[in-house]
């Protein structure tokens, strides 16, 4: 044994063997649960929707406030439940996607940062996840807007 | 004494005069529930934060194993521990009670062996007669800092681990009856360029390799010299590539004695748990409870465990960095 000189396995070596052992991600399998989760939590708005505007005198165009507040309380009820996490585990991007997902991933961090104190745990850590989706959230909507302005402007001239 | 290139031999073999385990509600629902001194129900512990859920864990792990060693606090000499905390808190605000003289350690989750190799040092060079090794880890925790929010809705891969909620805590003093701390091997920090931090196996299992190799080499022995080697938190899939890269460094690995530990502190069926368990609770639950209440009842007379640990920061990933990787060898073996 003590004789006997290692082969040394180089970096490139390795890696071929653990991508060789690694689990592939059922892509397809995800695809179609995300679909499947994220189709229901759309239901689930139209008819919360539907409900604000058959019961509560809104119009199609003022539920979609209210609807959205009803699904980001769902959501946060069901995080602060330790339920949503494991829900996002079965459905991933079904449960990302939607405000849900949003809403979650500021909940999350509130709940995690809460024994920081109000300011420094919950206040600044609240958009930790969050805050990238709203950076270029609104990066991407300017830039389709000035698109837009331009395209219109030329159209008009 | 050095053997070889990285192996220490106690001469003097520094006993493990006592052990003491807790852990949280998941693993008190594991296989190995009845190797706990102490399991909890829920993840607070009637703490405010997991932080101090997590020192506390250490905490009764460190009195207890003082206790059952029928030692008291005055009569520890040197404190070794370490967590995954950042500033490695939790060890030390548990040391700051204890009032024992201490170092901290940051090992990852190899850390509980690099604890119990020094403290046998100290202890077999008459350093020290009665050094205490602990570390802890909790779930919760460790999510906070090295990845998401605990209830952040993120979809994780097979090959993710799930951390031990749990502290384990060992008093070594000089020879007497009992498990027995024979000789170290301190290993090489070991980067195959993986980045993956949710395939954290596959990123420990080289170190683990050239850990068992170089041990089997300083001491011209081989695998069959032990009744059981024992990784610390490879998972599933660590443990898969482990089998493989065994012939490759020549070394004839027996399958029936090779284990995980990360892959025996739960059952498969137990939710979300992914490729295993770790942390650097993993290794030092399963080792002081399990494997040395065997030794205890004879089924084992010679262990090798080899703690792995993934010497990577949320940072040092987020910057595209490879995740090095660091794994101790520490033999012990039983004497009546």
């Amino acid at each position: 044994m003590s004789e006997q000189k290692q082969h040394i396995l180089t970096e490139k070596e390795y890696q071929k063997i653990v991508k060789d052992k690694e689990p592939k991600r059922p892509v397809v399998r995800n695809c179609i649960r995300a679909f499947l989760v994220g189709g229901f939590i759309c239901m689930l708005g139209q008819a919360i929707s539907d409900i604000y505007i058959y019961f509560f005198n809104f119009t199609e165009k003022s539920a979609g406030n209210p609807t959205s507040a009803t699904l980001i309380f769902i959501s946060v009820l069901l995080t602060s439940l330790g339920i949503y996490d494991h829900i996002a585990q079965w459905a991933g991007a079904g449960t990302a996607i939607p405000v849900t997902g949003f809403a979650n991933s500021m909940a999350s961090a509130a709940l995690e940062h809460r024994t920081e104190g109000y300011v420094l745990g919950v206040g600044s850590n609240m958009f930790k996840l969050a805050g990238s989706v709203i950076v270029f959230g609104v990066f991407s909507a300017f830039i389709i807007a000035l698109i837009r302005t331009l395209v219109s402007m030329i159209g008009g001239a | 004494m050095k053997a070889g290139k990285q192996t220490w031999i106690f001469d003097n073999r520094p006993t493990i005069l006592a052990t003491a385990v807790v852990g949280g509600p998941r693993e008190a629902r594991g296989p190995l529930a009845e190797d706990f001194d102490l399991l909890h129900d829920d993840l607070l512990f009637g703490e405010k934060s997991f932080e101090k859920a997590e020192r506390k864990l250490l905490e009764e792990a460190c009195e207890l194993a003082i206790r059952k060693a029928d030692l008291k606090q005055e009569d520890i000499e040197f404190m070794l521990a370490g967590d995954l905390s950042n500033q490695i808190i939790s060890s030390t605000f548990t040391s700051r009670g204890l009032a024992i003289p201490y170092l901290g350690l940051f090992g990852a989750c190899s850390t509980s062996m690099e604890a119990l190799a020094l403290g046998a040092l100290i202890v077999d060079t008459k350093f020290g007669n009665n050094v205490l090794c602990g570390t802890a880890s909790h779930y919760a925790a460790v999510e906070k800092q090295y990845r998401y929010p605990t209830e952040y809705g993120s979809q994780k891969p097979d090959t993710a681990q799930w951390t031990v909620t749990g502290a384990g805590a060992a008093v070594l003093g000089q020879a007497g009856q009992g498990p027995q701390v024979v000789s170290a091997t301190i290993g090489k920090v070991i980067d195959m360029g993986l980045k993956d931090p949710f395939n954290m196996g596959a990123a420990m299992a080289p170190a683990a390799v050239d850990t068992i190799s170089a041990h089997c080499q300083d001491l011209d022995i081989t695998p069959d010299h032990y009744d059981l080697i024992a990784t610390g938190d490879l998972g599933r899939y660590g443990h898969a590539l482990t089998l493989e890269l065994f012939p490759k460094y020549h070394i004839d690995m027996p399958r029936e004695k090779y284990v995980d530990c990360g892959m025996m502190i739960y059952y498969e069926h137990q939710p979300m748990l992914f490729a295993g368990a770790s942390g650097t609770a993993c290794s030092a639950t399963v080792t002081y409870g399990h494997i040395l209440n065997r030794m205890r009842k004879g089924e084992l007379k010679r262990v090798l465990i080899v703690a792995t640990g993934a010497l990577l920061s949320p940072m040092s990933y987020q910057q595209k960095e490879s995740i090095p990787c660091i794994a101790h060898a520490v033999a012990i073996e039983y004497s009546e």
